[in-house]
């Protein structure tokens, strides 16, 4: 029995050829323009208000659309973006170390595992100059040196410093940019903002995307927003591992339902898990907290030479420590990409050297740094990140060193969208992490800020109007039969939810499932481990839907609800996540297949059979697309780091 | 450790509202608070009843979305912490713990412990934002800012609009946010186009939304988790000062 269908593959019609560096000027250039007195006639629907649909709602209203936006928290503020700590990647070369556009771009494709498009990245690394400049304008309260120009530091995977950054707490910095950006629209009308709202259907008329049916979560009421575009930028999907250092109420319905009623779902199995986590200290434990990885600039990643050691770190003399990055990859050392270092993590931890509860987690040590540059230099750097350490688990890492572990922390996987970063359903964009499109197999550290302000200060606002050039279309009514069938859709799956009664919690099955996917579909992969997990999978799934227990009604503020209909979705989204990580037989980024090694246990890609993004039709048994990728600029290479 | 909580329990809006005891045992000390509800409301909803609603959601303290009066205090007894950071090492076994909402006028109760802070959205509506619409910007280096200013305009910067300013307040003052947005952009040289208009803009939303004024009593900055200074409220009043009649 095969798990999948093959399908035809499929070509991103929206890119243009030619010389990458005016691709993106030319596409602007051939898009159709809307006129301003247009704007106003033309409504766009975004869903989600962190950097890429902050960003977007902000920049859309601007231009002159009429902009309904829906987040799920209780302000526009609180998008997750807001926790991001390290920086955003910017090819400013403002410490004359080589950087360009180019390497920006060729760091990115390199550090995708080869797995990204290269018109979309080269674009990424153009428009990262201009979101510095519109960041600083806004006020975003960058770090600065003593003559008054922007700091920078470096992150892994680069030799360059280009990554901007405020404190530990650059995503808050910019998001609350974007979000103030926001709020000026909404104060002038242009934006109707809908917080406390969640999207639990699209509405597709005569083939395009028309609106969504969204849920009051105060009130329970359904309504239906009919508009003549929508935008997706409702985040990524870590939270199906149930642990993971997402928001709690991060989740991939709005992008499931999407892909349900037709959009391709592209490179699911391309997780990422961050090597620099606190780990998880008992059953209790509801979600992971990450310390940025900046903190790899100065802290040293170590464990004990002998398995088992079970002395204090500061007893344990230099030589019987094993700095084992700066070992392996004498080049980068601490600084090597995200996958590498956490499968280093993973590895010593396997082999019983590793330190703290069930011995799974790491040093990452401070005190050469401190000895070097002092205490005070190590607390304006990274004050904040240290206070939290020391919140969360009880322990000084000026004193002793922190513990980390890997952790689910980013999802390079996502809806497929075409340059105009359009969807396979016209009318609907997808934009920041819920997108497929820049990141390939593995993302590189500052990226996900710059590509989330990226699609929704500059591609997105420039690619839309070439659809809506053609509208205003057709004015619906609520009661069109492809709306009120969406509408009925939402509301008999919540009652159906409702109905069941069960004896067992969401929050259970929710772990289950999680544990399932960090066990067969985490850090490593295998044919055999991910067959298992999709026969686990379909069983929790059924006796979930004959188990679960939702206590209260639709029609009032019901936490549980929201999460019962997220976990069913979190279900089918894993099930096609195995299907992917099984079909992808070799390894690349994120996605490391237990079968395609190295001799010494690096990944190894087979560019001959899976140079190609798979894009994902939904079915009872889910259709394979493929898009192959072209490698023009950069060839395709083996990744060393070393 | 076993511990018992009292909890807020309020349907709606309209209902009255009273405090309901509950029992919660064996829970770890490295719990944070937020677990410790969590284990609470998994019982409660195996044992037939209606969970506690309360709003959180990054649970590393920088969302601001958590918030509750823990045993009368904004945030709980640790300094610089929001709820989600609190771990329960900082109770004793054996412990009782009050738990309530924020209670202000501006901030209406929804449900339990879940108020409406849009209030605070109204604020930054007003004026809490440079015009800077996209594509407009200059070069990021056109303009140098004095390391001491950036800086100081990050520490403002860092507010996480969670409300425990207003929520400690005997006057339920929102000074205390809008003081920080104020200083924040203030302190930038991108931020005085809009400086005076800002202030007095913001100050007349404050009052149309219902917050109480400010009496300088400085319990915000004593709960505030992320230690915004009481000195930016004197700020403030000499920024609406200068601004009387400019606008």
């Amino acid at each position: 029995m095969s798990f999948w269908n093959d399908g035809a593959d499929i070509a991103d019609q929206a890119a243009p050829d030619g010389p990458i560096e005016t691709r993106w000027e030319r596409r602007q250039f051939s898009a159709k323009l809307v006129n301003p007195a247009n704007r106003r006639k033309l409504t766009v629907i975004v869903i989600g208000t962190g950097l890429a649909g902050g960003s977007a709602a902000a920049t859309l209203a601007e231009a002159g659309y009429k902009v309904r936006s829906y987040c799920y928290q209780d302000s526009p503020r609180r998008a997750h973006s807001i926790a991001a700590q390290g920086g955003i990647n910017a090819a400013k070369n403002y410490r004359n170390d080589g950087d360009s556009v180019y390497r920006l771009f060729y760091d990115t494709v390199k550090g995708g595992d080869f797995r990204a498009r290269e018109s979309n990245v080269y674009r990424l690394a153009q428009v990262s100059v201009n979101i510095i400049d519109q960041c600083v304008a806004q006020g975003v309260p960058f770090a600065r040196e003593y003559g008054g120009l922007l700091d920078n530091r470096s992150f892994g995977g680069t030799q360059v410093s280009r990554t901007f950054y405020a404190r530990g707490q650059t995503g808050q910095q910019l998001l609350l940019g974007a979000y103030q950006a926001l709020e000026r629209q909404i104060g002038l009308g242009n934006v109707e903002m809908n917080a406390r709202h969640e999207m639990l259907e699209l509405i597709v008329v005569d083939g395009k995307a028309r609106g969504v049916v969204v849920r009051d979560l105060v009130t329970g009421e359904i309504t239906t927003d009919l508009a003549d575009a929508v935008v997706l930028a409702s985040g990524g999907y870590g939270n199906v591992f149930f642990l993971s250092t997402n928001a709690k109420g991060c989740n991939v319905t709005a992008g499931w339902r999407a892909h349900r009623k037709g959009a391709l779902f592209a490179n699911p199995c391309y997780t990422q898990i961050h090597p620099t986590c606190i780990p998880e200290s008992g059953t209790h434990q509801s979600k992971l907290t990450l310390m940025s990885e900046s903190l790899r600039n100065d802290g040293r990643v170590w464990v004990p030479l002998a398995r088992g050691d079970s002395r204090k770190p500061g007893d344990i003399p230099e030589d019987e420590r094993d700095y084992y990055l700066e070992r392996i990859y004498p080049s980068f050392g601490n600084l090597v990409p995200r996958d590498i270092a956490s499968r280093a993590a993973k590895n010593v931890c396997d082999e019983g050297r590793g330190v703290g509860p069930g011995g799974l987690g790491v040093y990452l040590d401070f005190a050469d740094a401190i000895a070097r540059l002092g205490r005070h230099a190590v607390e304006e750097k990274y004050g904040n990140l240290f206070e939290m350490y020391q919140r969360i688990t009880g322990e000084d890492p000026y004193v002793v060193p922190m513990r980390i572990y890997p952790a689910v922390h980013y999802t390079m996987g996502g809806l497929w969208v075409d340059y105009d970063l359009q969807s396979t359903i016209p009318g609907l964009f997808v934009i920041g992490e819920a997108n497929f499109s820049d990141h390939g197999a593995n993302r590189l550290g500052a990226s996900a800020l710059m590509q989330g302000l990226a699609d929704g200060y500059f591609v997105l606002p420039n690619t839309i109007n070439n659809y809506l050039a053609a509208g205003p279309f057709e004015k619906l009514s609520a009661d069109h039969p492809d709306v009120v069938a969406a509408r009925t859709q939402v509301e008999d799956r919540l009652a159906k939810l409702l109905a069941v009664d069960g004896d067992r919690t969401v929050d259970s099955f929710h772990r289950e499932l999680g544990h399932l996917m960090w066990e067969y579909c985490g850090m490593e992969r295998t044919e055999e481990g991910l067959t298992k997990a999709i026969g686990l999978i379909r069983g929790l799934r059924e006796e979930f839907w004959a188990r679960v227990k939702v206590p209260g009604t639709g029609e009032q503020l019901n936490q549980n609800l929201e999460k019962a209909g997220r976990v069913a979705d979190f279900f089918e989204l894993a099930e096609l996540m195995c299907i992917d990580a099984l079909h992808r037989a070799e390894s690349a980024g994120g996605h490391f297949r237990g079968e395609s090694q190295t001799p010494d246990g690096e990944a190894l890609r087979h560019d001959d059979q899976f140079s190609y993004v798979a894009a994902w039709e939904y079915g009872d048994t889910p259709t394979l697309h493929k898009e192959q990728l072209d490698f023009e600029y950069v060839h395709p290479s083996t990744r060393s780091y070393k | 450790m076993d511990i018992q909580v009292r909890v807020w329990r309020q349907q709606g809006p309209a209902d009255q509202g009273r405090m309901v005891s509950y029992d919660v045992k064996d829970i770890s000390p490295d719990a944070s608070f937020l677990e410790m509800l969590d284990v609470l409301n998994e019982k409660l909803i195996l044992d037939g009843d209606e969970p506690v609603a309360f709003d959180h959601d990054c649970r590393e303290g920088i969302c601001g979305m958590c918030g509750m009066m823990i045993n009368g205090v904004a945030h709980g007894p640790e300094r610089a912490t929001t709820t989600c950071q609190l771990h329960m090492r900082h109770f004793k076994d054996g412990d009782t713990i009050d738990v309530e909402p924020w209670r202000a006028a501006a901030f209406p109760v929804i449900k339990d412990l879940v108020v409406d802070r849009s209030a605070f959205d109204t604020i930054i509506q007003a004026g809490g934002y440079i015009t800077a619409p996209t594509g407009t910007a200059p070069d990021a280096h056109a303009t140098p800012v004095p390391k001491l200013d950036a800086d100081a305009a990050f520490e403002a910067a860092t507010c996480i609009g969670c409300g425990a300013c207003v929520a400690a307040c005997p006057n339920g003052s929102s000074m205390l946010f809008t003081a920080a947005k104020v200083a924040h952009l203030g302190l930038l040289p991108q931020g005085q186009p809009e400086r005076a208009s800002r202030v007095v803009d913001m100050l007349e939303a404050q009052d149309e939304a219902g917050f109480g004024g400010c009496t300088n009593m400085g319990e915000c900055t004593t709960v505030c988790p992320k230690g915004i200074p009481l000195t930016l409220i004197g700020r403030l009043n000499n920024d609406y000062r200068k601004s009387m009649g400019k606008r």
